[in-house]
């Protein structure tokens, strides 16, 4: 891991966090030692598979993993130059909302079913600003204004139900934004939404972020939904980030062969493929990692050190660095184009 | 919009429509409209092709995939296998055409029932249509396992033992093991995990090249529908706005929905981020649809007339065929 210096832009710095969960058969190492940083305005997106620790990564940055199995065991997460993991739970509550929010994957479960939206707006308002009735109704049709709600002061007195998805998932981003925090954590805000709303939303984000200059972790398992939306990548692999950088480096040179197969193992809409890569097997389970690189059993370039020991990082760019053992410091990259996917069998 | 008959063609839908009644009241139910789910499409699907569909939800893919199953029977149209009526079809007919047409659906985990062993799972379009020895019925199975990528020696196991791919090749097996010739292909891949998807996909070709089978794909993925389908349609509020080749209407889209689709598509590549059609507002209900074009309240391109007259279908090329007042 390069060492992540605290520049005076950087919201959010997080080093060597491990969140495990200890449950009585074995103990689940959902994130195992990652560290990465966030600009103010920047998007950092954290790609990987189900099951390879990026919402339990999230989850930890609001300190909310599921007590008593999952603990933050070691780490830190400076948040605007203090670290959260020093806080008290009372001092966490000004933290969440305020400083750092989050927007969930769906939207029919994060909203209340039996209070209006707009009850449900006043009451994540009512964290930062205490106020009379109608300023507060003001604030909220405000706040539903901004996510582009039309007619926002006829749909405070709606139910859930009776709006569309994209709509609902408008007014949880609302109400995450409530507070006008510098980090918005969103874990896959768009994967129960239709592709054209899809794309509504990605560019509402996306405008909202050019306005107040919001840091956004996008957590996702679609490699398109990076390319649109990210800045900087992080791609997880069983609790690890295995390569990080800007995402022109990732989507053109990346280095990893995970990162490579994966990008590969995606059919591109641009062009017609006669076949896929695919990766063979399935990811380790994070009860039981194996020692050394843990994509090792599935990767086609492996060695016998892969087993013995994790790989250290190699800074291939600025910024961009990759655990693996296949690379060296001399490494000149391989565009994509050029970059022959070993023969790979459908099994 | 007859369509002439195909000779080549496995299937063929002609003018299918669905209306599905919307009542009021308990005791008196009054007809108060109709939910055109599908409303007039045609197409037909080559032995040994994939015809993919595509178009957001609502827009009448599963209703047109329950219909190619006999799960619903239609309002109005014909579906054709090899020529004859599938609606016609009565006893002995209609067990042979539920081994002939098969279906995977995209949740592997709901759609395997959790108290069979793969064996029976696999079996059952075999010995609920057809009469086989547990001789034939296990070796057959056997053979079929191995084909998807599995072992034999899985047969009996239950399908919780199994991961999220491995279901889906369980799925697959039990979809082939009567020898079909159509699958209906539901969002195959949408619940798997990335780097799964493509296993299933290229397994998916693989057989279509070993049996020969005709694939109708649903999905709400280009990409994944350009990858496994020779032709495609789009759709829109129960109507094929856009129908041809896949390479054709990948490279050369003319429906202003069709483009809109492919502007909303996720790039895969952040340098190739094209959104020449961005949509405002959503699909409409499909109970009462626009008038005129059911696409004019959302096109950038809409013109008078499109409110006021459905467009008529043309074929602008050999084989691409569009509903638009502007071609």
């Amino acid at each position: 891991m390069t060492a992540v210096q605290t520049a005076t832009d950087t919201i959010l710095e997080v080093n060597d966090l491990k969140t495990y969960i200890f449950t009585r058969a074995a103990t689940v190492k959902a994130v195992d030692g990652i560290s990465f940083n966030l600009r103010k305005g920047e998007t950092l997106g954290i790609v990987g598979e189900s099951g390879c620790g990026k919402t339990m990564t999230a989850l930890s940055l609001l300190r909310l993993v599921p007590k008593p199995a999952g603990r933050i065991v070691e780490g830190e997460i400076v948040l605007n130059g203090e670290d959260i993991l020093q806080k008290s739970e009372d001092e966490m509550r000004d933290v969440r909302g305020r400083q750092i929010s989050m927007i969930l994957q769906d939207p029919q479960t994060s909203l209340n079913p039996v209070f209006t939206i707009g009850n449900q707006l006043r009451e994540a308002l009512g964290i930062a600003h205490r106020e009379n009735k109608s300023s507060m109704l003001s604030r909220a049709v405000d706040a539903l204004r901004k996510v582009n709600v039309a007619a926002p002061e006829r749909r405070l007195d709606d139910y859930p139900h009776q709006m569309s998805g994209g709509m609902k998932q408008r007014v949880v981003g609302a109400i995450a934004m409530s507070c006008e925090p510098g980090v918005i954590i969103a874990d896959e805000p768009t994967t129960a939404l239709d592709v054209t709303i899809q794309l509504q939303y990605l560019r509402l984000l996306k405008e909202i972020q050019a306005e107040t200059g919001l840091a956004i972790i996008f957590i996702t398992h679609d490699f398109g939904v990076v390319a649109r939306m990210c800045d900087r990548v992080a791609v997880m692999y069983a609790g690890r980030i295995i390569e990080q950088g800007d995402v022109r480096d990732i989507f053109s040179r990346p280095a990893h062969p995970y990162t490579q197969a994966l990008i590969n193992s995606v059919p591109k809409l641009e062009q017609s493929v006669d076949r896929l890569y695919s990766i063979d097997g399935q990811p380790p389970l994070l009860s039981n990692l194996p020692e050394g690189c843990r994509f090792a059993p599935r990767c086609p370039y492996v060695s016998d050190q892969c087993y013995e020991a994790y790989p250290s990082s190699y800074q291939l760019d600025e910024g961009h660095h990759a655990d693996c053992w296949a690379l060296d410091a001399n490494w000149q990259g391989t565009p994509i184009e050029e970059f022959v996917p070993p023969t790979g069998t459908a099994g | 919009m007859a369509v002439a008959t195909n000779n080549d063609a496995l299937l063929e839908v002609r003018n299918l429509k669905k209306y599905f009644p919307v009542t009021k009241g308990l005791v008196l139910m009054k007809t108060i409209g109709y939910v055109q789910a599908v409303d007039g499409i045609s197409f037909s699907i080559k032995q040994g092709e994939t015809v993919g569909l595509v178009g957001e939800s609502g827009c009448g893919k599963t209703t047109t995939s329950k219909l190619l199953l006999r799960l619903e029977n239609p309002t109005e149209g014909d579906i054709l296998l090899e020529g004859r009526d599938i609606n016609t079809f009565r006893g002995a007919e209609l067990q042979d055409y539920r081994t002939t047409v098969q279906a995977v659906f995209q949740d592997p985990w709901s759609s395997l029932s959790p108290r069979m062993r793969v064996r029976d799972i696999v079996s059952e379009p075999l010995v609920v249509n057809r009469n086989v020895t547990t001789q034939e019925k296990n070796e057959r199975v056997a053979e079929v396992l191995q084909q998807v990528g599995l072992h034999a020696q899985q047969a009996t196991n239950y399908p919780h033992e199994f991961s999220g791919g491995q279901r889906q090749r369980i799925a697959v097996a039990s979809a082939l093991v009567s020898y079909p010739k159509l699958i209906v292909l539901d969002e195959p891949v949408s619940a798997l995990d990335v780097s799964i998807r493509a296993q299933v996909m290229n397994l998916l070709k693989d057989l279509q090249e070993q049996y020969n089978v005709s694939y109708l794909l649903i999905a709400h993925n280009l990409a994944t529908v350009r990858y496994m389908a020779h032709e495609t349609a789009v759709m829109y509020l129960g109507q094929i706005v856009e129908y041809a080749e896949t390479e054709e209407l990948y490279n050369n889209a003319l429906h202003p929905y069709t483009r809109a689709l492919f502007s909303a598509a996720l790039p895969s590549h952040p340098d190739l981020i094209r959104e020449d059609i961005v949509l405002q507002g959503e699909v409409p209900s499909p109970i009462n649809p626009p008038s005129g074009c059911r696409f004019h309240p959302r096109c950038p391109f809409a013109m008078p007339q499109c409110s006021e007259e459905a467009p008529v279908e043309k074929e602008v090329s050999p084989g691409h065929r569009v509903s638009c007042h502007l071609y």
